[in-house]
């Protein structure tokens, strides 16, 4: 530890009994109810987000260590326009959640995969799988449209992404987090080793869009967005806002937009096409994983789209 | 962050995640059905945090230059952030913040909005009849009480205070985690229990037909004319 000013376990230690000591002060200070709402929704973001991240981790460390380079390269088109629509249908039969399909891009663009490819899946995986069409499906009983409307504008979006990213994106923007040299190291141990690396980098990003999303949940009125629902085009912006701000898990969106019922439904579809692309704690996880630059750009940019074809679905179908 | 320190966090992180699956206390933040996957994420992280301690314990006479994953010689601000994972193993350790209750109730509308025509099966057997609040709701305002008339009916939840500042019944209807949760809310005549909010009391009595506006979302608050009712202890499954 010679490098480390402070033990940083010996800190640690000590702040855990510290607080097991004061626990019960601690308790006092937290009494407030409103305070007490935003601990139950942070853990609970937290608590859901959980197995979809180590999901999402341990896959991207099998990508990392058992997939060779050169599986990537025949399971794929070459031409990278085309890869992207294939890595679009790829995203369709992975059931997860968001958590997890970030660090499966990042691992998938270390191993080679064309980055508009990986983008395509990244937004595409959480969007449209099984779980999350039968859930919208459930959500949505007298609107059967609602689904193929759901399914086709993400699928959309994600595809015009990756081809956006082909035309106007650049590799620089992407800039990945340094990880230990894997290729040395047994097996095992490389497998354990890129699991810890992502567990850290899209974990901590994951535990502050989860601090955002609680204070969102408990900060915005909602009688506020009550007097938003009478305007037509002011609407779709809203409810795809509150689907950045809030930050829910793709598969319970369906519900919350389904209880949203004062807005119409093409703007409550721009809530469920917005929601599992672009949202707080997806754009902090973005940043730890891909970097600064890459997430000012991307996330802009992927919010205007998935408005725009979402409305203009709902425009056609509505 | 070193791998000594990244093996603590995910061996308390893992471990709070265990603990609360492994007890009824991550119900008060998630569906019944994430508790398999909650404790194989748990126990995969407690595996990933031992295998960091074996190697961190194996390599330590080594070369130093060899430990290049610490992250902080690079600059990164990603492995720093992941202190952060300590806040949520806290968070679920020591506090373990109680279940959404009343304080939502009064900031989130009703889950009764929008109007349906909607013909409900007649009230299963037994007297009195046991629902949710949320079949309840939806048999008063969809169907406007129809198969709930001359039956005596029994509801469970907690108190809390309505827009007219009078005790109602409520509960939170989950999706998938708290952070999705919206309240059902009914309203309460005739024998009101007067108690603190987030009490929680089995009601006994009959559908009246009277529906108030939730200000916060315009939705329906249908009411129930209580005949008696008895405080009980919060349900380890808080959530309908």
């Amino acid at each position: 530890m010679k490098d480390e000013p402070i033990d940083s376990v010996g800190v640690l230690l000590s702040v855990l009994i510290l607080v097991a000591v004061l626990h019960r002060q601690i308790g006092h200070l937290l009494a407030d109810p409103r305070l007490q709402t935003w601990l139950t929704v942070f853990v609970s973001v937290m608590v859901q987000a959980v197995p979809f991240l180590v999901f999402g981790v341990v896959l991207s460390a099998v990508i990392a260590v058992f997939v060779p380079r050169s599986f990537w390269a025949r399971a794929l088109p070459r031409h990278p326009a085309l890869a992207v629509p294939v890595a679009g249908v790829a995203g369709v039969v992975l059931p997860g959640c968001e958590c997890g399909s970030v660090p499966i891009a990042g691992s998938l663009i270390r191993r080679g995969v064309t980055p508009a490819a990986a983008l395509t899946f990244l937004l595409a995986a959480p969007a449209i799988n099984p779980i999350v069409l039968t859930a919208t499906a459930v959500a949505f009983p007298k609107n059967p449209e609602m689904v193929a409307a759901r399914g086709g504008a993400s699928l959309a979006v994600a595809v015009l992404m990756g081809w956006l990213w082909l035309r106007l994106g650049h590799a620089e923007w992407i800039r990945l987090p340094h990880r230990p040299h894997l290729d040395g190291l047994p097996r095992m141990e490389a497998f354990w080793s890129a699991c810890r690396h992502d567990v850290f980098h899209a974990g901590g990003f994951l535990v502050l869009g989860a601090m955002a999303a609680a204070t969102i949940n408990v900060a915005v009125p909602q009688s506020f967005l009550h007097h938003l629902a009478g305007q037509p085009a002011l609407s779709v912006l809203a409810l795809a806002t509150l689907a950045v701000l809030l930050s829910i898990c793709s598969e319970a969106d369906a519900f919350v937009a389904a209880s949203l019922s004062q807005f119409s439904l093409t703007a409550r579809l721009a809530f469920l096409v917005v929601g599992p692309m672009v949202d707080l704690k997806l754009i902090s996880m973005q940043t730890g994983i891909f970097g600064r630059r890459f997430a000012a750009r991307f996330a802009p940019a992927t919010f205007a789209l998935a408005v725009l074809v979402a409305a203009a679905l709902g425009t056609v179908i509505w | 962050m070193n791998r000594q320190a990244q093996a603590v966090v995910m061996l308390l992180f893992g471990g709070a995640i265990l603990r609360a699956s492994w007890t009824d206390v991550y119900l008060r933040y998630v569906k019944h059905g994430l508790r398999p996957f909650l404790i194989a994420a748990g126990l995969l992280l407690v595996a990933a945090a031992v295998m960091a301690l074996r190697d961190e314990l194996r390599d330590r006479p080594a070369d130093p230059s060899e430990r290049d994953d610490d992250g902080h010689r690079h600059g990164h601000s990603g492995p720093k952030l992941g202190w952060l994972l300590v806040l949520p193993a806290l968070g679920l350790l020591m506090i373990a913040p109680p279940a959404l209750g009343a304080d939502t109730v009064a900031r989130t509308g009703s889950m009764l909005n929008g109007t349906k025509e909607i013909a409900y099966s007649p009230l299963p057997p037994g007297d009195p009849a046991k629902l949710t609040l949320l079949e309840f709701g939806y048999r008063a305002v969809y169907d406007s009480g129809r198969t709930l008339r001359d039956r005596q009916i029994q509801l469970t939840g907690f108190i809390a205070t309505g827009p007219d500042g009078q005790p109602m019944l409520a509960r939170i209807i989950l999706a998938c985690c708290a952070a999705d949760g919206v309240p059902i809310k009914i309203g309460l005549r005739g024998d009101v229990p007067r108690l603190p909010p987030d009490t929680w009391v089995q009601v006994q009595g009959r559908w009246v037909a009277h529906t108030a506006k939730d200000p916060v979302n315009e939705s329906d608050i249908p009411y129930l004319e209580v005949d008696t009712w008895q405080r009980i202890r919060p349900p380890a499954e808080q959530y309908e």
